[in-house]
């Protein structure tokens, strides 16, 4: 096995067994951080086999992190206030229409999108966040800007999301599986062609590839991903607001992926490890901690080829 | 014979600028038929508008009777048309295998597989083994494609192209840069894919042309001024001088 191997195995298994171990010992708060950390962390490795695999940076990935989470808290909502029955409070309904909802909104905005390229791509991407952030913010029925509470939580027969340790063994899972996913999808045949265009898009077409089509559906793929991470994160918070969406928010997601390395399975689980975990301490000791902490990450971005993951052994890898 | 590739009355203005005046050429099946010209007569450009990145503002493009003129590249790669580059142009970030097993895959046509690992797959694998060792890049196929050197890059491209099993291949410029030795090697390549396939030849290298063309094509200001055998294009009064005199 290869060294970044280990490391994904090592960060992998510490993420899986420190958090319980600290819940277990009476320090919950540490689960909480871990569990915000995971759901991030999948939306990280969703945006990363767009941005890092398929070449295509995307400043708008928090529209469906926020996206998902709403797709929880409005049927939770219409159940509490307008009479809708149990089935709206189902895991079972709420995951997969946040999935869905956010595989059609990257479907409608890719189309459009993916027709720019470069400095466009990420203008547009964004734009079209910021315009499901406003429209969120103008609806009064779901809190306007004040954001929405999640009286309940998606509700599974086996499994119940307000035991924090069940919520966090489900977001791990989840992490795992998305890891996998990516990785499968990435160095399938889908994944060459994908890869191919990000370094040279006009070769790709040239050889008979519909490059255009390949990144819709990476975009689609990617996009109903980060949705799930966010059902996951509204049930988590069990608090909605806009500023989920907020286009910072989709930085801090790219930075991740950057910082822990595109383009690499763990790089963007290490990313969001280093991000929340370098945040937390930071801010223990100063109200001040936006500095040091952005040195910090800048030096990483300028000095560390590859992201952190690449001071571990080859990219490919 | 019949023209595999027929090209009527072509323009193409950039500003200012004539890259492509009323432009006609016929390509016959089978045959390696090669444009020279010199230095910005637009040569490239007419590759371009033949395999579909760039549109003409006039003219028609017909490949095999049918009319290609408005198709974009991928739809042309369908029919059977491909091109290599003049400036190289690889994925570089893949491994020299993985960049000719794509090339493989585009023809294969089943793209939208998402779990099987690609890398797997011995049909591609092994396919693409055999044509790196047609261009002699056997012991280099795990290499990532930026390590090789230019000579190594420009056969890779003929190893692609002979990938995708075209038709008619646009090969622009293969020797561009490259060595004497290098050069002769290039020739023997082409000279052993010659007749499997059409092929249209973009080169500067006279001697090269010169030894593999069965027919040449002069290019002078986008326009084509002579056409003929070899010996038909030595001998040609225009030709030379618009073009051999000045070398």
């Amino acid at each position: 096995m290869t060294t970044r191997g280990w490391i994904t195995l090592a960060v992998m298994a510490l993420l899986g067994v420190l958090p319980p171990l600290f819940f277990l010992t009476g320090n919950p708060f540490y689960l909480d951080l871990a569990t915000r950390l995971v759901i991030l962390a999948i939306a990280a490795v969703s945006l990363n086999l767009i941005l890092g695999y398929g070449g295509l940076v995307s400043f708008g990935h928090a529209a469906f992190v926020g996206l998902g989470a709403y797709a929880v808290g409005i049927p939770a909502h219409h159940w509490l206030y307008t009479g809708w029955g149990d089935w709206a409070t189902m895991g079972y309904v709420q995951l997969p229409l946040a999935v869905l909802a956010c595989a059609v909104f990257a479907l409608l905005t890719g189309l459009v999108c993916l027709r720019t390229k470069g400095v466009y791509f990420i203008m547009i991407t964004m734009a079209f966040a910021q315009m499901i952030y406003y429209l969120i913010v103008s609806i009064e029925e779901y809190g306007g800007d004040d954001g929405l509470v999640i009286d309940t939580r998606s509700q599974f027969a086996w499994i119940d999301l307000d035991n924090p340790l069940q919520l966090f063994g489900l977001a791990y899972v989840s992490l795992i599986v998305s890891m996998v996913l990516v990785r499968l999808i990435v160095n399938s045949r889908f994944g060459m062609v994908l890869q191919g265009a990000k370094g040279n898009p006009d070769r790709m077409a040239t050889l008979g590839f519909n490059v255009y089509v390949f990144r819709l559906v990476a975009y689609v793929i990617s996009g109903a991903m980060a949705g799930y991470a966010g059902a996951l994160l509204g049930n988590f918070t069990t608090f909605i607001s806009p500023e989920m969406m907020d286009w910072s928010r989709s930085g801090e997601l790219m930075f991740m992926v950057i910082l822990g390395g595109a383009s690499t399975t763990v790089g963007p689980v290490l990313g969001a490890v280093v991000f929340i975990v370098l945040e937390e301490v930071l801010s223990h000791f100063t109200i001040y901690w936006h500095l040091p902490f952005g040195l910090l990450l800048m030096a990483v971005v300028l000095f560390v080829r590859g992201g952190l993951a690449g001071m571990f052994g080859r990219k490919e890898d | 014979m019949s023209a595999v590739l027929q090209i009527d009355g072509l323009n193409k203005s950039f500003g200012g600028i004539k890259a492509t005046d009323n432009l006609n050429l016929s390509v016959q099946k089978g045959e390696l038929h090669a444009v020279i010209g010199p230095n910005g007569a637009g040569k490239t450009t007419m590759i371009s508008q033949l395999c579909g990145s760039q549109r003409p503002d006039t003219g028609r493009i017909l490949y095999a009777g049918r009319d290609i003129t408005t198709l974009p590249p991928h739809k042309r790669a369908h029919l059977g048309i491909t091109r290599s580059y003049q400036i190289t142009s690889l994925i570089m970030e893949m491994s020299v295998i993985d960049n000719v097993a794509l090339a493989l895959q585009a023809r294969d046509g089943h793209s939208f597989r998402f779990l099987r690992p690609a890398r797997s797959l011995s049909h591609l694998r092994d396919k693409a083994m055999d044509l790196l060792g047609k261009v002699d890049l056997t012991a280099k196929a795990e290499h990532r494609t930026k390590a090789l050197s230019h000579g190594e890059h420009r056969r890779m491209e003929i190893a692609i192209a002979l990938a995708s099993d075209a038709e008619l291949m646009l090969l622009d410029e293969p020797m561009a840069g490259l060595g004497s030795h290098e050069s002769m090697q290039m020739v023997e390549l082409l000279r052993g894919i010659k007749g499997q396939h059409t092929i249209l030849l973009i080169e500067h290298d006279m001697e090269a042309v010169f030894a593999l063309a069965d027919r040449i094509s002069v290019l002078v200001y986008g326009h084509i001024i002579a056409t003929g055998t070899p010996d038909e294009i030595r001998g040609n009064e225009a030709v030379q001088h618009a073009y051999l005199g000045e070398e």
